[in-house]
């Protein structure tokens, strides 16, 4: 299978802590990797090289053959690579709809609609690139698919944590990503809704044809819905396999799993 | 419809209070300048820059070329604020909240400094605009006001719309968005500076056409057009309306017009006193401006009709 992201030998320091140490990885298209390992073993300063908010300093990241490390976020994300936070990173006084318009309105400009000062009927005439479709059928469509319908007139300052989680991953999706990485998708919801919201978010998202990439600290999850792990210490990828093989690693039980593990009980 | 009703609604006005509406929409039209400015989370302190450009370069026009037609005045405030905008927007598009604030209050009092300097534009004093003319002809004097007047109904009108406009456009409905989240603009592919630098170009313009038809309608223009009072008198207006409707900014400006005529009418020494007055009650009773009570009243006719 060919792949769609290609790191090779990715260092990155802050200070005296290595964050990222030799880090190579090819993410093949149509897969679901979760990446594990720690807080500080380096998920998401990978995360952030890939996507341009870090430069590393030594090392390159390709993207369908296209090298891509000196590149801004946002040249990045128009080429198709998308993420998610950790913390939700929303329009907090827009409502859950105009959050959603203000994004199909980047994409419409950044695809030479009319750009920026398009004329106000483009909402309703012009199709979405990627969707085909025009704008409130595109928003309508993504808010259906994240179970997000009935809050659409809230404000997304308001809204509950797990919803404000799936708006965030939502919002990524108008762009239409290609590879779409989503930080910690799960953290902060109840152990009860973990596998539902993932089970949905990744539906939803794979049903648009993205390749995931997903940070993730409960083991259940990641054997569950990765096909591929990749095992984070220290700045280094320490196993990078199937999920029951990486799991099952003695150092990854020693440095990952075990002290997962050890967090939870 | 609108454009009808002021023409011949301004008819019927006398002269002096042709006067106070016609400097009402120049200054309305800086406050719009800054309503957008504001919506994407950005507070000018100097937005009399702009307004002195547009006075001087539609002042320039007739001193140096004898031109004096209204439109011409106020397409070369637009294009002088234009282009000052675009070249100061690649600084001042860097930066947020009060840096933003505080920077654009010193580029305009450095230009008022250039002014007060310089002997060729009549230093502290300035200088008397030609009279105006209108597409080469010179209205009678009794007609000059309502000619000015007429043009700035004209041209504010359009303005208005085009802004009105702009709001639903991809770049109108980003502006809240920078002012809530830049992180996820940029992660979402559009760039916030290049967005701040267009908006403030924008307001820019508008600002000079204001200051082009506040030279032509007063006749004179000097350099404290471009001192930070001045400035604080369209953010004063600004707040005064509110953000919610293209249409505040023209009726904030001529209700700080009207208070500041009356009070200064009534008490020559102490109409800040007033003034200040007013801003206060508006900020306590109305946080959302003047605009805040049409909102509520056609949410509330809408509920009960």
């Amino acid at each position: 299978m060919p792949a769609i992201l290609d790191a090779r030998g990715l260092c990155k320091r802050f200070g005296a802590v290595t964050a990222a140490n030799e880090v190579s990885a090819a993410i093949e298209k149509d897969t679901v990797v979760g990446l594990i390992g720690t807080n500080g073993a380096g998920k998401t300063t990978f995360i952030n090289m890939i996507t341009g908010y870090l430069k590393p300093e030594r090392g390159a990241i390709e993207y369908e053959g296209r090298d891509i490390t000196a590149l801004p976020p946002r040249e990045i994300t128009r080429l198709g690579i998308c993420r998610s936070f950790q913390i939700p990173q929303l329009y907090g006084s827009l409502s859950v709809w105009e959050n959603m318009m203000v994004g199909i309105g980047i994409v419409l400009a950044n695809a030479g609609q009319g750009g920026f000062f398009a004329r106000g009927r483009i909402w309703d005439t012009r199709p979405v690139p990627g969707y085909g479709r025009p704008a409130a059928e595109v928003a309508e469509h993504i808010l259906e698919r994240f179970g997000l319908a009935d809050y659409r007139h809230r404000n997304a300052q308001v809204l509950p944590g797990g919803v404000r989680k799936l708006l965030d991953i939502a919002l990524t999706m108008v762009a239409k990503p290609r590879l779409l990485l989503l930080d910690e998708p799960t953290s902060g919801v109840s152990a009860q809704e973990k596998f539902g919201i993932m089970q949905m978010v990744l539906e939803a998202v794979r049903a648009e044809g993205a390749t995931v990439l997903f940070v993730e600290h409960d083991m259940e999850v990641v054997s569950r819905f990765a096909q591929r792990v990749l095992a984070f210490y220290d700045g280094r990828i320490i196993a990078d396999a199937a999920p029951e093989v990486a799991l099952a690693d003695p150092e990854v039980r020693r440095h990952v799993v075990g002290r997962a593990r050890a967090a939870h009980a | 419809m609108v454009l009808v009703a002021l023409l011949t609604g301004g008819l019927f006005l006398p002269q002096w209070a042709m006067f106070i509406v016609t400097i009402a929409f120049a200054k309305a039209l800086v406050a719009l300048g800054l309503m957008i400015l504001l919506r994407a989370g950005l507070i000018s302190f100097g937005q009399a820059l702009y307004y002195c450009l547009g006075a001087y370069a539609a002042g320039a026009l007739g001193r140096f070329l004898g031109i004096a037609d209204i439109f011409v005045q106020m397409l070369a405030g637009a294009a002088a604020a234009g282009i000052a905008a675009f070249i100061l927007g690649f600084l001042l598009a860097k930066y947020r909240g009060i840096f933003f604030g505080l920077l654009s209050l010193a580029l305009s009092m450095i230009l008022y400094g250039l002014l007060v300097k310089n002997e060729t534009l009549g230093s502290t004093d300035g200088f008397n605009i030609l009279p105006s003319t209108l597409f080469g002809t010179r209205p009678g004097p009794a007609w000059v006001r309502y000619a000015v007047l007429a043009s700035a109904a004209v041209v504010s009108l359009g303005l208005a719309l085009v802004v009105h406009r702009y709001l639903r456009t991809p770049l109108g409905r980003l502006a809240p968005a920078i002012k809530d989240n830049e992180i996820r603009v940029e992660y979402m592919g559009a760039s916030a500076r290049y967005a701040v630098h267009v908006i403030y170009v924008v307001a820019a313009v508008l600002a000079g056409v204001g200051g082009a038809l506040a030279a032509t309608t007063v006749g004179h223009i000097d350099p404290d057009m471009a001192f930070w009072t001045t400035s604080g008198e369209f953010i004063f207006i600004t707040i005064l309306a509110g953000t919610g409707s293209v249409v505040a900014p023209f009726a904030g400006a001529l209700i700080y017009e009207i208070i500041h005529t009356t009070a200064y009418d009534l008490s020559p020494n102490t109409w800040q006193l007033s003034l200040g007055a007013a801003l206060l009650i508006i900020i306590v009773f109305l946080p959302q401006g003047l605009w805040s009570l049409v909102s509520k009243m056609s949410t509330r006719y809408a509920r009960h009709p």
